[in-house]
Protein backbone atom coordinates (compact mmCIF):
# COMPACT_ATOMS: atom_id res chain seq x y z
CA UNK A 1 0.00 0.00 0.00
CA UNK A 2 3.16 2.43 0.80
CA UNK A 3 4.46 1.69 -2.95
CA UNK A 4 0.94 2.43 -4.42
CA UNK A 5 0.99 5.95 -2.05
CA UNK A 6 4.34 6.69 -3.57
CA UNK A 7 3.85 5.93 -7.06
CA UNK A 8 0.79 8.18 -7.20
CA UNK A 9 2.48 10.95 -5.15
CA UNK A 10 5.16 10.71 -7.42
CA UNK A 11 3.64 10.16 -10.64
CA UNK A 12 1.38 12.93 -9.98
CA UNK A 13 3.64 16.01 -10.80
CA UNK A 14 4.57 14.05 -13.70
CA UNK A 15 1.16 14.09 -14.79
CA UNK A 16 -0.23 17.14 -14.21
CA UNK A 17 2.74 19.21 -15.87
CA UNK A 18 1.60 18.11 -19.75
CA UNK A 19 -1.85 19.39 -18.23
CA UNK A 20 -0.33 22.47 -17.62
CA UNK A 21 1.97 22.79 -21.19
CA UNK A 22 -0.12 20.94 -23.31
CA UNK A 23 -3.63 20.23 -22.16
CA UNK A 24 -4.22 23.43 -21.61
CA UNK A 25 -3.02 25.38 -23.82
CA UNK A 26 -4.25 23.02 -26.96
CA UNK A 27 -7.97 23.71 -24.94
CA UNK A 28 -7.31 28.06 -24.57
CA UNK A 29 -6.07 28.23 -28.35
CA UNK A 30 -8.28 25.98 -29.93
CA UNK A 31 -11.34 27.50 -27.99
CA UNK A 32 -10.08 30.92 -28.52
CA UNK A 33 -10.01 30.22 -32.13
CA UNK A 34 -13.14 28.14 -31.92
CA UNK A 35 -15.53 31.29 -30.79
CA UNK A 36 -14.03 33.19 -33.64
CA UNK A 37 -15.10 30.89 -35.83
CA UNK A 38 -18.02 30.42 -34.57
CA UNK A 39 -19.37 33.85 -34.26
CA UNK A 40 -18.27 34.69 -37.68
CA UNK A 41 -20.23 31.28 -38.99
CA UNK A 42 -23.42 32.28 -36.59
CA UNK A 43 -23.72 35.44 -38.04
CA UNK A 44 -22.88 34.55 -41.95
CA UNK A 45 -26.16 32.52 -41.67
CA UNK A 46 -27.93 34.41 -39.24
CA UNK A 47 -27.64 37.23 -42.18
CA UNK A 48 -27.79 34.09 -44.85
CA UNK A 49 -24.84 35.64 -46.89
CA UNK A 50 -25.70 34.53 -50.04
CA UNK A 51 -22.84 31.51 -51.21
CA UNK A 52 -20.96 31.53 -47.87
CA UNK A 53 -24.44 30.34 -46.21
CA UNK A 54 -23.83 27.03 -47.66
CA UNK A 55 -20.78 26.51 -47.53
CA UNK A 56 -20.87 27.16 -43.61
CA UNK A 57 -23.46 24.76 -43.55
CA UNK A 58 -21.94 22.24 -44.97
CA UNK A 59 -19.21 22.64 -42.93
CA UNK A 60 -21.04 22.66 -39.65
CA UNK A 61 -22.78 19.43 -41.17
CA UNK A 62 -19.26 17.63 -41.71
CA UNK A 63 -17.61 18.33 -38.09
CA UNK A 64 -20.80 17.82 -36.07
CA UNK A 65 -21.48 14.47 -38.13
CA UNK A 66 -18.25 12.47 -37.80
CA UNK A 67 -16.28 11.61 -35.11
CA UNK A 68 -13.50 13.52 -33.18
CA UNK A 69 -11.05 10.65 -33.48
CA UNK A 70 -11.69 10.54 -37.00
CA UNK A 71 -10.88 14.19 -37.85
CA UNK A 72 -7.73 13.94 -35.98
CA UNK A 73 -6.93 10.66 -37.81
CA UNK A 74 -7.40 11.96 -41.06
CA UNK A 75 -5.75 15.78 -40.93
CA UNK A 76 -2.89 14.05 -38.96
CA UNK A 77 -2.66 10.52 -40.77
CA UNK A 78 -4.35 11.01 -43.58
CA UNK A 79 -3.31 14.47 -45.10
CA UNK A 80 0.69 13.27 -45.50
CA UNK A 81 -0.82 10.97 -48.57
CA UNK A 82 -1.50 14.09 -50.18
CA UNK A 83 1.85 16.31 -49.03
CA UNK A 84 0.02 18.16 -46.37
CA UNK A 85 2.36 17.36 -42.90
CA UNK A 86 1.45 18.97 -39.98
CA UNK A 87 3.34 18.38 -36.39
CA UNK A 88 1.14 17.12 -33.87
CA UNK A 89 0.19 19.91 -32.00
CA UNK A 90 -0.53 22.11 -34.38
CA UNK A 91 -2.65 19.19 -36.03
CA UNK A 92 -4.28 19.26 -32.91
CA UNK A 93 -5.50 22.61 -32.74
CA UNK A 94 -6.91 22.85 -36.07
CA UNK A 95 -8.48 19.62 -35.43
CA UNK A 96 -10.40 20.86 -31.90
CA UNK A 97 -10.81 24.23 -33.42
CA UNK A 98 -13.31 23.34 -36.33
CA UNK A 99 -15.25 20.67 -34.73
CA UNK A 100 -15.89 23.25 -31.91
CA UNK A 101 -16.55 25.86 -33.82
CA UNK A 102 -18.53 23.65 -35.97
CA UNK A 103 -20.85 22.85 -32.42
CA UNK A 104 -20.38 26.31 -31.01
CA UNK A 105 -21.75 28.22 -34.19
CA UNK A 106 -25.07 26.33 -33.77
CA UNK A 107 -24.75 27.30 -29.97
CA UNK A 108 -24.13 31.34 -31.22
CA UNK A 109 -26.64 31.44 -34.01
CA UNK A 110 -29.52 30.09 -31.86
CA UNK A 111 -28.63 32.32 -29.46
CA UNK A 112 -28.64 35.20 -31.75
CA UNK A 113 -32.08 34.15 -33.12
CA UNK A 114 -33.54 34.60 -29.51
CA UNK A 115 -32.92 38.09 -29.38
CA UNK A 116 -36.57 39.52 -30.44
CA UNK A 117 -36.04 41.98 -33.49
CA UNK A 118 -37.20 44.69 -31.88
CA UNK A 119 -33.46 44.86 -30.55
CA UNK A 120 -32.78 45.69 -34.35
CA UNK A 121 -35.39 48.19 -34.96
CA UNK A 122 -34.83 50.16 -31.63
CA UNK A 123 -30.97 50.25 -32.97
CA UNK A 124 -31.56 51.25 -36.72
CA UNK A 125 -34.13 53.64 -35.06
CA UNK A 126 -31.63 55.85 -33.35
CA UNK A 127 -29.24 56.03 -36.30
CA UNK A 128 -27.12 53.10 -35.97
CA UNK A 129 -26.25 51.02 -38.47
CA UNK A 130 -26.53 46.94 -39.03
CA UNK A 131 -22.81 46.01 -37.82
CA UNK A 132 -23.23 49.19 -35.24
CA UNK A 133 -26.70 47.13 -33.45
CA UNK A 134 -24.67 43.40 -33.69
CA UNK A 135 -21.72 44.63 -32.06
CA UNK A 136 -23.49 47.09 -29.47
CA UNK A 137 -26.62 45.15 -28.76
CA UNK A 138 -27.45 41.88 -30.62
CA UNK A 139 -24.30 40.03 -30.14
CA UNK A 140 -23.63 40.54 -26.45
CA UNK A 141 -27.88 39.56 -25.63
CA UNK A 142 -26.74 36.44 -27.22
CA UNK A 143 -23.48 35.92 -25.94
CA UNK A 144 -25.07 36.25 -22.74
CA UNK A 145 -27.54 33.34 -23.59
CA UNK A 146 -25.10 31.23 -25.04
CA UNK A 147 -22.38 31.49 -22.41
CA UNK A 148 -23.42 28.78 -20.43
CA UNK A 149 -24.16 26.52 -23.36
CA UNK A 150 -20.73 27.53 -24.67
CA UNK A 151 -19.35 26.86 -21.03
CA UNK A 152 -20.35 23.29 -21.28
CA UNK A 153 -18.85 23.00 -24.83
CA UNK A 154 -15.74 24.26 -23.12
CA UNK A 155 -15.79 21.74 -20.01
CA UNK A 156 -16.41 18.69 -22.46
CA UNK A 157 -13.45 20.08 -25.17
CA UNK A 158 -11.09 19.39 -22.18
CA UNK A 159 -11.93 16.03 -21.43
CA UNK A 160 -11.74 15.21 -25.77
CA UNK A 161 -8.39 17.11 -25.61
CA UNK A 162 -7.06 13.85 -24.44
CA UNK A 163 -7.77 11.80 -27.57
CA UNK A 164 -4.88 13.88 -28.88
CA UNK A 165 -2.89 11.21 -27.26
CA UNK A 166 -3.94 9.24 -30.69
CA UNK A 167 -2.13 11.56 -32.58
CA UNK A 168 1.11 11.61 -30.86
CA UNK A 169 0.56 14.89 -28.69
CA UNK A 170 2.27 14.15 -25.05
CA UNK A 171 -0.56 15.49 -23.51
CA UNK A 172 -1.73 14.12 -19.96
CA UNK A 173 -3.27 10.80 -21.31
CA UNK A 174 -0.29 9.87 -23.66
CA UNK A 175 2.23 10.60 -20.52
CA UNK A 176 -0.27 8.07 -18.01
CA UNK A 177 0.09 5.95 -20.63
CA UNK A 178 3.78 5.33 -20.96
CA UNK A 179 3.84 5.76 -16.65
CA UNK A 180 1.06 2.43 -17.03
CA UNK A 181 3.63 0.97 -19.55
CA UNK A 182 6.25 1.03 -17.28
CA UNK A 183 4.96 0.77 -13.57
CA UNK A 184 2.06 -1.33 -14.78
CA UNK A 185 -0.48 0.20 -12.10
CA UNK A 186 -3.28 0.94 -14.94
CA UNK A 187 -6.29 1.51 -12.10
CA UNK A 188 -4.22 3.67 -10.07
CA UNK A 189 -3.42 5.86 -12.83
CA UNK A 190 -5.83 6.44 -14.88
CA UNK A 191 -7.91 6.96 -11.84
CA UNK A 192 -5.52 9.50 -11.21
CA UNK A 193 -5.35 11.17 -14.64
CA UNK A 194 -8.97 11.00 -14.26
CA UNK A 195 -9.08 12.91 -10.91
CA UNK A 196 -6.80 15.61 -11.90
CA UNK A 197 -9.63 16.39 -15.51
CA UNK A 198 -11.93 16.72 -12.52
CA UNK A 199 -9.90 18.92 -11.37
CA UNK A 200 -9.58 21.21 -14.55
CA UNK A 201 -12.91 20.92 -15.50
CA UNK A 202 -14.38 21.57 -12.21
CA UNK A 203 -12.09 24.99 -11.72
CA UNK A 204 -13.84 26.04 -14.80
CA UNK A 205 -17.21 25.11 -13.46
CA UNK A 206 -16.48 27.85 -10.59
CA UNK A 207 -15.16 30.19 -13.35
CA UNK A 208 -18.47 29.62 -15.26
CA UNK A 209 -20.30 30.32 -12.18
CA UNK A 210 -18.53 33.58 -11.69
CA UNK A 211 -18.85 34.53 -15.23
CA UNK A 212 -22.71 34.06 -15.41
CA UNK A 213 -23.26 36.29 -12.50
CA UNK A 214 -21.19 38.87 -13.98
CA UNK A 215 -23.20 38.68 -16.85
CA UNK A 216 -26.50 38.70 -15.01
CA UNK A 217 -26.24 42.50 -14.07
CA UNK A 218 -29.10 42.80 -16.93
CA UNK A 219 -31.08 39.80 -17.22
CA UNK A 220 -34.13 38.81 -14.80
CA UNK A 221 -32.25 35.63 -14.40
CA UNK A 222 -29.56 34.10 -12.01
CA UNK B 1 -44.14 71.42 -43.44
CA UNK B 2 -42.04 68.19 -41.66
CA UNK B 3 -42.68 65.31 -43.35
CA UNK B 4 -44.72 64.45 -45.95
CA UNK B 5 -45.75 61.30 -47.94
CA UNK B 6 -47.90 60.93 -51.05
CA UNK B 7 -49.51 58.21 -51.97
CA UNK B 8 -47.67 55.98 -50.39
CA UNK B 9 -48.58 52.06 -51.04
CA UNK B 10 -47.52 48.97 -49.48
CA UNK B 11 -48.71 44.94 -49.92
CA UNK B 12 -48.19 42.05 -47.82
CA UNK B 13 -47.92 38.83 -49.91
CA UNK B 14 -50.26 40.20 -52.61
CA UNK B 15 -52.34 41.86 -50.05
CA UNK B 16 -52.33 45.99 -49.84
CA UNK B 17 -52.43 47.31 -46.80
CA UNK B 18 -51.93 50.66 -47.89
CA UNK B 19 -53.76 52.16 -50.46
CA UNK B 20 -52.24 55.34 -51.84
CA UNK B 21 -51.47 57.37 -48.08
CA UNK B 22 -50.96 61.06 -48.52
CA UNK B 23 -49.89 62.51 -44.88
CA UNK B 24 -48.36 65.63 -43.89
CA UNK B 25 -47.17 66.45 -40.16
CA UNK B 26 -46.29 70.64 -39.63
CA UNK B 27 -44.11 71.77 -37.53
CA UNK B 28 -45.00 71.50 -34.05
CA UNK B 29 -47.89 69.45 -34.73
CA UNK B 30 -49.02 66.87 -32.89
CA UNK B 31 -50.72 64.62 -35.57
CA UNK B 32 -52.66 61.58 -33.85
CA UNK B 33 -53.79 59.11 -36.71
CA UNK B 34 -56.83 56.65 -35.51
CA UNK B 35 -58.39 54.17 -37.25
CA UNK B 36 -59.58 50.39 -36.31
CA UNK B 37 -57.42 47.71 -35.72
CA UNK B 38 -55.69 46.56 -38.91
CA UNK B 39 -56.21 49.39 -40.53
CA UNK B 40 -52.66 49.88 -41.52
CA UNK B 41 -51.97 52.47 -39.04
CA UNK B 42 -48.82 50.70 -38.05
CA UNK B 43 -47.18 49.75 -41.44
CA UNK B 44 -47.43 53.51 -42.61
CA UNK B 45 -45.18 54.29 -39.39
CA UNK B 46 -43.07 51.92 -40.36
CA UNK B 47 -42.73 52.63 -44.19
CA UNK B 48 -42.17 56.58 -42.95
CA UNK B 49 -39.38 55.35 -40.56
CA UNK B 50 -37.88 52.46 -43.54
CA UNK B 51 -38.90 49.70 -40.75
CA UNK B 52 -40.73 49.01 -43.70
CA UNK B 53 -39.36 48.81 -47.15
CA UNK B 54 -43.04 50.75 -49.13
CA UNK B 55 -44.06 49.37 -52.54
CA UNK B 56 -44.19 53.42 -53.90
CA UNK B 57 -44.70 56.62 -52.94
CA UNK B 58 -42.68 59.79 -52.61
CA UNK B 59 -41.34 61.36 -48.80
CA UNK B 60 -40.39 65.17 -48.53
CA UNK B 61 -38.46 65.76 -45.68
CA UNK B 62 -35.75 68.68 -44.91
CA UNK B 63 -37.68 70.54 -48.20
CA UNK B 64 -36.11 67.25 -50.42
CA UNK B 65 -38.68 65.32 -52.11
CA UNK B 66 -37.83 61.92 -53.28
CA UNK B 67 -39.35 58.62 -54.44
CA UNK B 68 -39.25 56.26 -51.61
CA UNK B 69 -37.78 53.54 -53.28
CA UNK B 70 -35.38 55.77 -54.62
CA UNK B 71 -34.15 56.46 -50.53
CA UNK B 72 -30.51 54.63 -50.63
CA UNK B 73 -28.97 53.36 -47.46
CA UNK B 74 -27.07 56.70 -46.41
CA UNK B 75 -30.48 58.96 -47.38
CA UNK B 76 -31.98 56.35 -44.77
CA UNK B 77 -29.40 56.70 -42.15
CA UNK B 78 -29.95 60.37 -42.29
CA UNK B 79 -33.32 60.18 -42.55
CA UNK B 80 -33.03 58.48 -39.39
CA UNK B 81 -30.66 60.47 -37.36
CA UNK B 82 -33.44 63.20 -37.73
CA UNK B 83 -36.16 61.46 -36.49
CA UNK B 84 -37.07 58.97 -33.85
CA UNK B 85 -39.72 56.08 -33.23
CA UNK B 86 -41.58 54.97 -30.04
CA UNK B 87 -42.68 51.21 -29.87
CA UNK B 88 -45.40 49.42 -28.73
CA UNK B 89 -42.98 47.47 -27.23
CA UNK B 90 -40.70 49.62 -25.87
CA UNK B 91 -37.91 47.87 -27.33
CA UNK B 92 -35.12 49.23 -24.66
CA UNK B 93 -31.78 48.00 -25.54
CA UNK B 94 -32.11 45.16 -22.70
CA UNK B 95 -27.97 44.77 -22.47
CA UNK B 96 -27.91 48.59 -21.16
CA UNK B 97 -28.92 50.61 -18.45
CA UNK B 98 -31.52 53.73 -18.89
CA UNK B 99 -28.79 56.44 -19.34
CA UNK B 100 -27.26 54.10 -21.58
CA UNK B 101 -30.14 53.45 -23.54
CA UNK B 102 -30.85 57.21 -23.98
CA UNK B 103 -27.18 57.89 -24.48
CA UNK B 104 -26.39 54.85 -27.38
CA UNK B 105 -27.49 57.34 -30.40
CA UNK B 106 -25.15 60.42 -29.35
CA UNK B 107 -22.40 58.18 -28.64
CA UNK B 108 -22.27 55.53 -31.47
CA UNK B 109 -24.25 57.41 -33.68
CA UNK B 110 -23.32 60.97 -33.69
CA UNK B 111 -20.01 60.72 -31.91
CA UNK B 112 -20.98 62.59 -29.11
CA UNK B 113 -18.37 62.88 -26.26
CA UNK B 114 -19.12 60.81 -23.38
CA UNK B 115 -19.70 64.03 -20.71
CA UNK B 116 -21.67 65.68 -23.15
CA UNK B 117 -23.41 62.54 -24.10
CA UNK B 118 -24.20 61.65 -20.83
CA UNK B 119 -25.39 65.43 -19.78
CA UNK B 120 -27.79 65.07 -22.58
CA UNK B 121 -28.70 61.73 -21.72
CA UNK B 122 -29.47 63.04 -17.69
CA UNK B 123 -31.84 66.25 -19.19
CA UNK B 124 -33.73 63.72 -21.40
CA UNK B 125 -34.45 61.38 -18.16
CA UNK B 126 -35.24 64.08 -16.02
CA UNK B 127 -37.60 65.52 -18.86
CA UNK B 128 -39.33 62.16 -18.47
CA UNK B 129 -39.38 62.05 -14.69
CA UNK B 130 -36.53 59.38 -14.35
CA UNK B 131 -33.53 60.71 -13.06
CA UNK B 132 -33.45 58.91 -10.80
CA UNK B 133 -33.59 55.38 -12.27
CA UNK B 134 -30.62 56.09 -14.46
CA UNK B 135 -28.49 53.32 -13.88
CA UNK B 136 -31.31 50.83 -13.85
CA UNK B 137 -31.64 48.11 -16.72
CA UNK B 138 -35.04 47.57 -18.18
CA UNK B 139 -36.46 44.35 -16.43
CA UNK B 140 -36.00 46.64 -13.44
CA UNK B 141 -38.51 49.22 -14.54
CA UNK B 142 -41.99 48.51 -15.16
CA UNK B 143 -43.82 48.77 -18.70
CA UNK B 144 -44.28 52.57 -18.34
CA UNK B 145 -41.09 53.31 -16.66
CA UNK B 146 -39.19 51.40 -19.97
CA UNK B 147 -42.23 53.50 -21.84
CA UNK B 148 -40.85 56.66 -20.45
CA UNK B 149 -36.93 56.00 -20.99
CA UNK B 150 -37.63 55.17 -24.69
CA UNK B 151 -39.14 58.82 -24.73
CA UNK B 152 -35.99 60.00 -23.25
CA UNK B 153 -34.13 57.87 -25.94
CA UNK B 154 -36.33 59.62 -28.84
CA UNK B 155 -36.40 62.98 -27.03
CA UNK B 156 -31.81 62.68 -26.59
CA UNK B 157 -31.25 62.89 -30.27
CA UNK B 158 -33.30 65.95 -30.77
CA UNK B 159 -35.18 64.57 -33.36
CA UNK B 160 -37.61 66.52 -35.87
CA UNK B 161 -40.31 64.40 -35.59
CA UNK B 162 -41.10 61.27 -33.38
CA UNK B 163 -43.24 58.80 -34.49
CA UNK B 164 -45.39 57.09 -31.65
CA UNK B 165 -46.91 53.01 -32.80
CA UNK B 166 -49.44 52.96 -29.61
CA UNK B 167 -46.99 53.65 -27.10
CA UNK B 168 -49.61 52.36 -24.08
CA UNK B 169 -50.79 49.38 -25.28
CA UNK B 170 -49.08 47.29 -23.87
CA UNK B 171 -49.56 48.92 -20.46
CA UNK B 172 -51.65 48.33 -17.66
CA UNK B 173 -54.32 50.43 -17.30
CA UNK B 174 -52.82 52.27 -14.09
CA UNK B 175 -49.48 52.55 -16.05
CA UNK B 176 -51.04 55.01 -19.36
CA UNK B 177 -51.54 57.81 -17.49
CA UNK B 178 -47.68 58.24 -17.08
CA UNK B 179 -46.82 57.72 -20.27
CA UNK B 180 -49.65 59.80 -21.94
CA UNK B 181 -48.69 62.98 -19.61
CA UNK B 182 -45.43 62.72 -20.76
CA UNK B 183 -46.51 62.93 -24.30
CA UNK B 184 -48.83 65.58 -23.09
CA UNK B 185 -45.93 67.93 -22.23
CA UNK B 186 -43.91 67.23 -25.14
CA UNK B 187 -46.89 68.44 -27.13
CA UNK B 188 -47.27 71.16 -24.83
CA UNK B 189 -43.63 71.87 -25.68
CA UNK B 190 -43.84 72.35 -29.38
CA UNK B 191 -42.70 68.56 -30.44
CA UNK B 192 -43.68 67.34 -33.44
CA UNK B 193 -44.96 64.27 -33.09
CA UNK B 194 -47.00 61.48 -35.14
CA UNK B 195 -49.33 58.96 -32.96
CA UNK B 196 -50.95 56.16 -33.38
CA UNK B 197 -53.18 55.67 -30.47
CA UNK B 198 -56.42 54.31 -28.96
CA UNK B 199 -56.90 56.70 -26.41
CA UNK B 200 -59.69 58.86 -28.06
CA UNK B 201 -59.45 61.22 -24.67
CA UNK B 202 -55.92 61.84 -25.37
CA UNK B 203 -56.53 62.26 -28.88
CA UNK B 204 -59.11 65.06 -28.43
CA UNK B 205 -57.41 66.50 -25.62
CA UNK B 206 -53.79 66.90 -27.05
CA UNK B 207 -53.34 66.40 -30.94
CA UNK B 208 -54.15 69.02 -33.06
CA UNK B 209 -54.62 67.08 -36.07
CA UNK B 210 -56.60 63.76 -36.88
CA UNK B 211 -56.38 61.16 -39.75
CA UNK B 212 -58.73 58.61 -39.66
CA UNK B 213 -57.90 55.64 -41.28
CA UNK B 214 -59.37 52.87 -42.25
CA UNK B 215 -58.31 49.67 -44.81
CA UNK B 216 -55.24 51.12 -45.94
CA UNK B 217 -56.69 54.42 -46.59
CA UNK B 218 -57.10 58.26 -45.09
CA UNK B 219 -61.16 58.30 -44.87
CA UNK B 220 -60.32 61.80 -43.09
CA UNK B 221 -57.53 64.21 -42.08
CA UNK B 222 -58.54 67.53 -40.07
CA UNK B 223 -57.99 69.97 -37.15
CA UNK B 224 -59.17 67.95 -34.14
CA UNK B 225 -61.79 70.12 -32.63
CA UNK B 226 -63.68 69.72 -36.12
CA UNK B 227 -63.13 66.00 -36.93
CA UNK B 228 -64.35 65.59 -33.05
CA UNK B 229 -67.35 68.19 -33.76
CA UNK B 230 -68.18 67.77 -37.70
CA UNK B 231 -66.67 64.95 -39.25
CA UNK B 232 -67.47 65.40 -42.55
CA UNK B 233 -67.37 61.09 -42.80
CA UNK B 234 -70.13 58.50 -41.60
CA UNK B 235 -67.09 56.03 -40.77
CA UNK B 236 -65.45 58.55 -38.67
CA UNK B 237 -68.50 59.50 -36.94
CA UNK B 238 -69.36 56.01 -36.16
CA UNK B 239 -65.35 55.23 -35.01
CA UNK B 240 -65.53 58.13 -32.69
CA UNK B 241 -68.97 56.97 -30.99
CA UNK B 242 -67.63 53.39 -30.62
CA UNK B 243 -64.00 54.70 -29.30
CA UNK B 244 -66.08 57.49 -26.58
CA UNK B 245 -68.26 54.49 -25.56
CA UNK B 246 -65.76 52.14 -24.89
CA UNK B 247 -63.42 54.60 -23.11
CA UNK B 248 -66.77 55.56 -20.72
CA UNK B 249 -67.13 52.11 -19.92
CA UNK B 250 -63.48 51.55 -19.55
CA UNK B 251 -63.79 54.85 -16.68
CA UNK B 252 -67.05 53.08 -15.17
CA UNK B 253 -66.60 49.84 -14.79
N1 LIG C 1 -45.18 41.84 -41.61
C1 LIG C 1 -46.41 41.59 -42.09
N2 LIG C 1 -46.64 40.54 -42.90
C2 LIG C 1 -47.86 40.27 -43.38
N3 LIG C 1 -48.95 41.02 -43.13
C3 LIG C 1 -48.81 42.08 -42.32
C4 LIG C 1 -47.54 42.42 -41.75
N4 LIG C 1 -47.69 43.54 -41.01
C5 LIG C 1 -49.00 43.86 -41.09
N5 LIG C 1 -49.68 43.00 -41.88
C6 LIG C 1 -51.10 43.07 -42.22
O1 LIG C 1 -51.37 44.39 -42.66
C7 LIG C 1 -52.62 44.84 -42.18
C8 LIG C 1 -52.44 46.14 -41.43
O2 LIG C 1 -51.72 45.89 -40.24
P1 LIG C 1 -51.23 47.01 -39.26
O3 LIG C 1 -50.47 48.03 -40.03
O4 LIG C 1 -50.54 46.35 -38.15
O5 LIG C 1 -52.61 47.64 -38.80
P2 LIG C 1 -52.94 48.50 -37.51
O6 LIG C 1 -51.66 48.96 -36.91
O7 LIG C 1 -53.76 49.62 -38.03
O8 LIG C 1 -53.73 47.62 -36.59
C9 LIG C 1 -53.18 43.72 -41.32
O9 LIG C 1 -54.11 43.01 -42.09
C10 LIG C 1 -51.98 42.86 -41.01
O10 LIG C 1 -52.34 41.53 -40.86
MG1 LIG D 1 -50.83 48.66 -34.98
Amino acid sequence: MNNVWELFLDSFPKILLPGLTMTIPLTVISFSIAMVIAVIAAMIVYVKVPVLTPLIRGYIWIFRGTPLLVQLFVVFYGLPRVGVLIAPFPAAVIVFSLNEGAYCAETVRAALEAVPTGQFEAGYCVGMSFLQTMRRIVLPQAMRTAFPPLSNSLISMVKDTSLAANITVTEMFMVTQRIVARTYEPLLLYVEVGLIYLIFSTALTFIQRAGEKRLSAYTARG
Amino acid sequence: MVLEVKNLTKSFHGQQVLKGIDLSVDAGDATVILGPSGAGKTTLLRCMNFLETADGGEITFDGRTRPIQEMTKKEIRAYRMNTAFVFQGFNLFLNKNALANVTEGLTVVRKTDKATAKRIGMEALARVGLADHADKYPHQLSGGQQQRVAIARALATDPEIIFFDEPTSALDPELTGEVLSVMRSLAADGMTMLIVTHEIEFARTVSNRIVFMEDGRVVEAGETKRIFTHPEKERTTAFLKLQETLSKEEEQP
